[in-house]
């Protein structure tokens, strides 16, 4: 089958950028998204054109390098998977399609398609774990976790942090993305002792980072790639008002560091130039 | 050159405590002093850099990838053993220890293997610390399930995410040590040469993948634990980035490569579906404790796998070796696949596939408790096949997954540079010449959580080292190779893409040096390898240029350095003139068919020095001495 391409460009984090289209004939439906842009990629090098910049790792949709808006839709039209997942079968022949780049404040542009997250492993710096020291853990069966507990701290640990959700969202929250964490480690005893502080240390790091406040539309559940349901931000909002009024704001560890921008090293790099 | 792998005295199940106690300690108030270069993130790396983090040492960790949570660890699915013996099943330590070396066709070093066994059950206690969400019982107790070459039940798990549970316990654990100021974290940051300076590492060069500068950091040790190389035939279940820049030049920098020629091939991938086709993906190897494999008994059967009656289907991993059946270990179930469809019994396009059904688990246990156990797996077979296993057999047919090789390192996990500690796949240390299923996760974080932070600290507390900075000779000398390669890079203006070259080298590899591998296949390897090494210097084109984030040039650098190690795989494959585990000599096999070793001549490992490109790299050798266990040949009959 025969596919259009409208690729949103951009050189760099400073570039305006723009659209550009592209043709792809012969296009297989058992290819992955991802390999027909190889093919349109293998071929752009041939004419000594510059080929389309768009991350991607494991190419099975568990590690979340990936991830684009094909037509809006974050990840394209199907469900639960990622881009790397969506194969060419879910598309026709004559289809016209735009890829765009995730759209938030919080994750400037680097290139055409790839952009920088970093923004999320700072809301994960912020609290997103239990203090374990390596050697310091007791035997693992001594503390006996129920069944559906621990089912569901696996669901909501199942999130790739793909950004997908941040995409999608109205308001460009990472609202799903930080209530998967906090349910996560909430629904396990380990989770327990840095509950109430973690929920404020994430949220405030989240909302430092400019994402925006979460009014409960849905649009990342139904994106997510990786199942994560809007009930995890019920129990971060839950968490964050009981630390709130308890009293736990205190408690807060105040951070030495925070993982750097990728970002902030290309504008470093090339200060803007002064106007003549 | 002889080669000490430092092994400590005494019997086996004292060595590391005894070990332990000799090592040299830093005073703790001395540990910010030191800087620790950790290359990688994943379960080794991660583990690494957070466990060091938190003895005080400062730490640079490096990964190529956006965030350290995208570590190829994090594509793992079936799970971790460990000897917690959970199960009342006759598990032990020493159980443990005995089947990894059996697994590993008698090809590794017993020390290493029992420490790994050893520190196993540490691994589970931590992460379960660290709020991994393993599979659990009714009662709340942690579960366990089988995997390929055990007989007891061991293996700890999270649906099909094992993996990436573990990794995101490693990257949370690091992410607090970035926010404590102990690890200073670089990401789209890919090292590109190794800094050696009076025979020790003491840095790397490295490049921003955003702004394409190139600039070093030096150090008081640098640990690679950057993963394996098994992306060197193109076509394998690693990531797309999994490369091996950061060993190899280690490697030319001195550091010697062991047994680069243990490949593992998997045997339950999807097959391959076109030419455009950029990875193959596993299936996980839990499934072939509920799935069944077979190909029709006769040659040519195009009937739909339902409709082929029972009597006329060809279980043959059940017929070969009734005990262990479905479960027996990777290489041979893998080779036992070629075999069938070398016989035109082969299923699916190009007959290059075997069935894995589950039709009577389905019968026996329903529909539900098996979407519970492989549900995730399930649904991922069928968004890339378009066929849904509920209704008919997986096909699967085996892909390169693992490289059991790497670089050198003794019992310290350092290689033969003073100061180059090498953890994880990236190394060649506990698998001999095959890994079990679920024993990657176990070696990654027992390398990470449980020797590193012990081993780093004793070289150094040993110090003997001057203080350096980057405006040493050797840092500056280290730039200007990596500043001409990549002009060099830049300036062939042919007309292909690196991708489409690797391409090339990854037929020739699979075709001469994959499952079954002959002295004639491996001599025209080594014949055709240089020419078109030739002609990837001559028709490679990269776009852009080198001050710029340029996903061409990271993959020309990278497809360059697996040219280099491309043929050294082949010499190490042609010096072993014997069969074992992952590498299949042809001319080496018993009467029935299985691998044939030759413990008199073959029992040590290769490890191989660098004298060039285009010259014959030098073989030294360290023998493997085995005092706890009987050599025999494997039978899981």
């Amino acid at each position: 089958m025969r596919i259009t391409l409208d690729i949103w460009r951009q050189k760099n984090p400073r570039d305006p950028g723009r659209f550009e289209r592209f043709e792809v004939p012969n296009v297989n439906e058992h290819m992955s998204f991802l390999e027909m842009l190889d093919v349109l990629n293998q071929q752009l090098v041939s004419e000594g054109k510059e080929p389309v910049a768009f991350d991607s790792d494991c190419r099975e949709g568990i590690c979340g390098m990936c991830g684009f808006l094909i037509n809006g839709e974050a990840h394209g039209p199907l469900r639960n998977a990622t881009v790397c997942q969506t194969h060419m079968r879910h598309f026709k022949d004559g289809d016209v399609l735009r890829l765009e780049p995730w759209r938030a404040s919080a994750f400037p542009v680097l290139r055409d398609l790839i952009v920088d997250r970093s923004a999320l492993d700072r809301i994960i710096a912020a609290g997103g774990y239990t203090s374990t020291r390596a050697g310091s853990a007791a035997e693992a069966n001594q503390i006996l976790i129920p069944k559906p507990s621990a089912d569901k701290a696996m669901e909501a640990a199942a999130c790739i942090g793909c950004g997908a959700c941040v995409a999608s969202c109205p308001n460009a929250a990472a609202a799903l993305f930080t209530g998967a964490k906090i349910a996560h480690l909430g629904h396990l005893p380990q989770g327990q002792p840095e509950r109430m502080g973690r929920a404020i240390a994430m949220t405030s790091q989240a909302h430092a980072e400019g994402f925006g406040h979460c009014t409960t539309i849905g649009e990342c559940e139904a994106v997510c790639p990786a199942g994560i349901k809007l009930e995890v931000i019920s129990r971060m909002n839950k968490d964050f008002i009981k630390a709130t009024l308890g009293g736990y704001a205190n408690e807060v560890q105040t951070l030495a560091a925070l993982p750097p921008s990728a970002a902030m090293r290309f504008f470093e790099a090339e200060p803007p130039k002064k106007e003549p | 050159m002889p080669l000490d792998a430092h092994i400590p005295s005494g019997p086996i199940e004292q060595k590391w405590q005894k070990q332990k106690f000799d090592l040299k300690l830093v005073n703790p108030a001395n540990k910010r002093k030191y800087r620790v270069i950790v290359v990688g993130t994943g379960l080794a790396g991660g583990a690494a850099a957070a466990s060091l983090g938190e003895l005080g040492y400062e730490v640079l960790n490096f990964c190529f990838q956006d965030t350290p949570r995208r570590a190829h660890s994090i594509a793992a699915q079936g799970g971790i053993n460990a000897a917690k013996s959970y199960q009342n099943d006759g598990d032990s330590v020493q159980r443990l220890f005995y089947d990894t070396i059996k697994g590993g066709d008698f090809r590794a070093r017993e020390a290493n293997v029992y420490r790994l066994a050893e520190v196993s059950a540490n691994i589970i206690d931590q992460c379960v610390a660290q709020g991994v969400p393993f599979a659990r019982e009714y009662g709340g107790a942690l579960a366990n399930r089988s995997f390929g070459g055990a007989l007891v039940s061991r293996t700890f798990y999270a649906r099909g995410q094992t993996g990436q549970q573990l990794l995101l316990g490693a990257y949370q654990a690091l992410q607090r040590q970035v926010a404590a100021g102990t690890v200073k974290q670089f990401v789209r940051t890919e090292m590109m040469e190794l800094i050696v300076v009076d025979g020790r590492a003491r840095g790397i060069v490295v490049r921003d993948l955003v702004t394409g500068k190139i600039s070093s950091y030096v150090a008081d040790a640098v640990v690679l634990a950057t993963g394996g190389y098994g992306n060197v035939f193109y076509l394998s279940t690693n990531a797309k980035g999994s490369n091996a820049t950061a060993i190899w030049r280690a490697h030319r920098k001195g550091a010697f490569f062991a047994n680069p020629c243990y490949t593992q091939i998997h045997p339950t991938c999807i097959p391959k579906s076109g030419e455009y086709q950029s990875k193959l993906t596993l299936m996980s190897e839990s499934l072939r404790n509920d799935g069944r494999v077979w190909v029709p008994k006769a040659a040519g059967d195009k009937r739909p796998p339902n409709e082929i009656p029972e009597s006329d289907r060809d279980y043959y991993l059940e017929r070969i070796y009734p005990t262990y059946g479905n479960l027996a270990p990777r290489d041979i179930s893998s080779r036992q696949a070629k075999n069938v469809c070398d016989q035109g019994r082969g299923v699916g396009p190009g007959g290059l596939g075997v069935y894995l059904d589950f039709r009577d688990a389905f019968k026996r246990l329903g529909r539900k408790v098996m979407d519970e156990r492989y549900g995730n797996l399930f649904e991922m077979y069928e968004r890339i096949t378009g066929e849904d296993p509920h209704d008919v057999p997986m096909r699967i047919y085996p892909a390169v997954h693992y490289t059991m090789g790497g670089l050198w390192v003794d019992y310290n996990l350092m290689s033969n540079l003073p100061g180059l500690f090498v953890g994880g796949e990236a190394n060649f240390s506990d698998h001999g010449a095959n890994r079990l299923g679920a024993s990657a996760l176990m070696q990654g974080l027992a390398d990470g959580y449980f020797v590193l932070p012990y081993t780093v600290g004793d070289y150094l507390a040993r110090g003997g080292f001057a203080k350096m900075d980057t405006s040493h000779p050797a840092v500056k000398d280290a730039e200007r190779e990596v500043n001409e390669r990549t002009k060099r890079l830049m300036s062939i203006g042919g007309k292909k893409s690196a991708d489409q070259l690797h391409r090339e080298l990854g037929e020739i590899m699979w075709n001469d040096c994959g499952m079954a591998r002959t002295k004639e296949s491996l001599t025209h390897a080594l014949s055709v390898i240089p020419e078109l090494r030739e002609r990837f210097y001559k028709e490679l084109r990269v776009t852009g240029s080198g001050a710029e984030l340029n996903q061409q040039l990271e993959q020309a650098g990278r497809v360059a350095d697996f040219f280099e190690l491309a043929e050294l795989l082949c010499y190490d494959a042609l010096q072993r003139n014997e069969s074992c585990g992952g590498h299949f000599r042809v001319e080496y096999q018993t009467s029935d068919g299985e691998a044939q070793r030759n413990d008199d001549e073959y029992a040590y490992v290769a490890a191989w020095e660098f004298k060039g490109v285009g010259t014959t790299p030098v073989l030294n050798k360290e023998p493997l001495v085995f005092e706890n266990i009987h050599l025999a040949q494997r039978s899981y009959k």
